[in-house]
């Protein structure tokens, strides 16, 4: 299962299409991939597994995200003002 | 791009406002045919000096006029639906960049693989070089890989604008707080014009969009010396 992943993340061109957010409004899809790969990190961290697969989330979130937000959000994550659950 | 006394639209830069152009001819020669019919039809009658005092209940001409404007109709609707769910058709793009909206200038983000981001001014009026075109040149293109399919995220920093690139057939809104997606491919290597197309306050007509695309080896090369001198 890792090895597909880490296959994927190496093949990794740019966020393929999600099904889940098919329209003109993006904005959910930038948004839940920050909150996945922020997620994904706490589990993983927490059961001390090997947090590469994470890295999918951080690509994605990483193409689709203005950078502006995602410093804005780390800002907050750091300060422990985010309002999203991780 | 736009010259002065154009009448039609910019010659095509992508597969979709190839398909534009054709529906555009399509309706407006119906247009055109329907027009003529009744100015054919207004001066007959303004000019005949005779009248047909008998006109009176006309079964088979008021079917005739109403089924042929609902297959006119239909004539339009069919090739119109066509090229609309061709524009919304999963892609599966090769490259993702975010272009978002200041006042009064657009920035880019390439941030697939590396983090390459720059903005992208007007060149004003008097630093133009002989041959530039005044109010469209920016100091910064957008380079992208031609024949590729291009996802763009459109969004805004402070105010609303628009990203309109009409020769690729292209305008999406640039939203605060929202990321719109849309997507485009460049038929060929070559440079289009757009200009930002939702009232942002004093420099909206300033703040134009320069799309270069190029062979995607020159598109590489390009990407990894901005990464370079960034």
């Amino acid at each position: 299962m890792s090895d597909t992943i880490e296959e994927k993340i190496k093949n990794y061109r740019t966020a393929p299409f999600d099904a889940r957010f098919p329209n003109t409004n993006q904005t959910r899809n930038c948004y839940q991939n920050y909150l996945d790969y922020h997620r994904c990190n706490k589990a993983l961290s927490a059961k001390d597994q090997d947090t590469a697969p994470c890295d999918w989330y951080q690509r994605v979130y990483k193409s689709l995200c203005p950078n502006s937000w995602v410093q804005k959000w780390d800002d907050q994550l750091e300060g422990g003002s985010f309002a999203g659950k991780i | 791009m736009a010259f002065p006394s154009q009448l039609g639209f910019q010659d095509a830069a992508s597969p979709v406002m190839e398909e534009l152009l054709t529906f555009h001819d399509h309706a407006l020669m119906i247009v055109f045919m329907i027009s003529a019919l009744i100015g054919y039809f207004i001066i007959a009658m303004v000019t005949a000096n005779l009248s047909d005092m008998y006109i009176l209940d006309s079964q088979e001409i008021e079917i005739i006029w109403t089924v042929l404007p609902a297959v006119v109709l239909i004539l339009i609707a069919l090739p119109s639906l066509r090229i609309l769910y061709l524009m919304d058709e999963v892609n599966d793009p090769h490259l993702t960049i975010k272009a978002m909206g200041h006042q009064w200038y657009w920035s880019y983000e390439y941030t697939d693989y590396e983090n390459l981001e720059f903005d992208s001014y007007m060149i004003p009026t008097q630093d133009l070089a002989p041959g530039q075109f005044r109010l469209l040149e920016a100091d910064h293109r957008l380079i992208v890989p031609a024949e590729s399919p291009i996802r763009v995220l459109v969004s805004a920093e402070d105010v609303l604008h628009s990203w309109a690139v009409p020769a690729l057939g292209v305008k999406m809104d640039a939203v605060p707080g929202r990321l719109n997606q849309t997507a485009f491919i460049a038929s060929r290597p070559g440079v289009v014009y757009g200009q930002c197309s939702e009232i942002c306050g004093a420099n909206h007509s300033f703040m134009p969009i320069v799309v270069e695309a190029v062979p995607l080896q020159q598109f590489e090369d390009w990407s990894a010396l901005m990464i370079q001198d960034a």
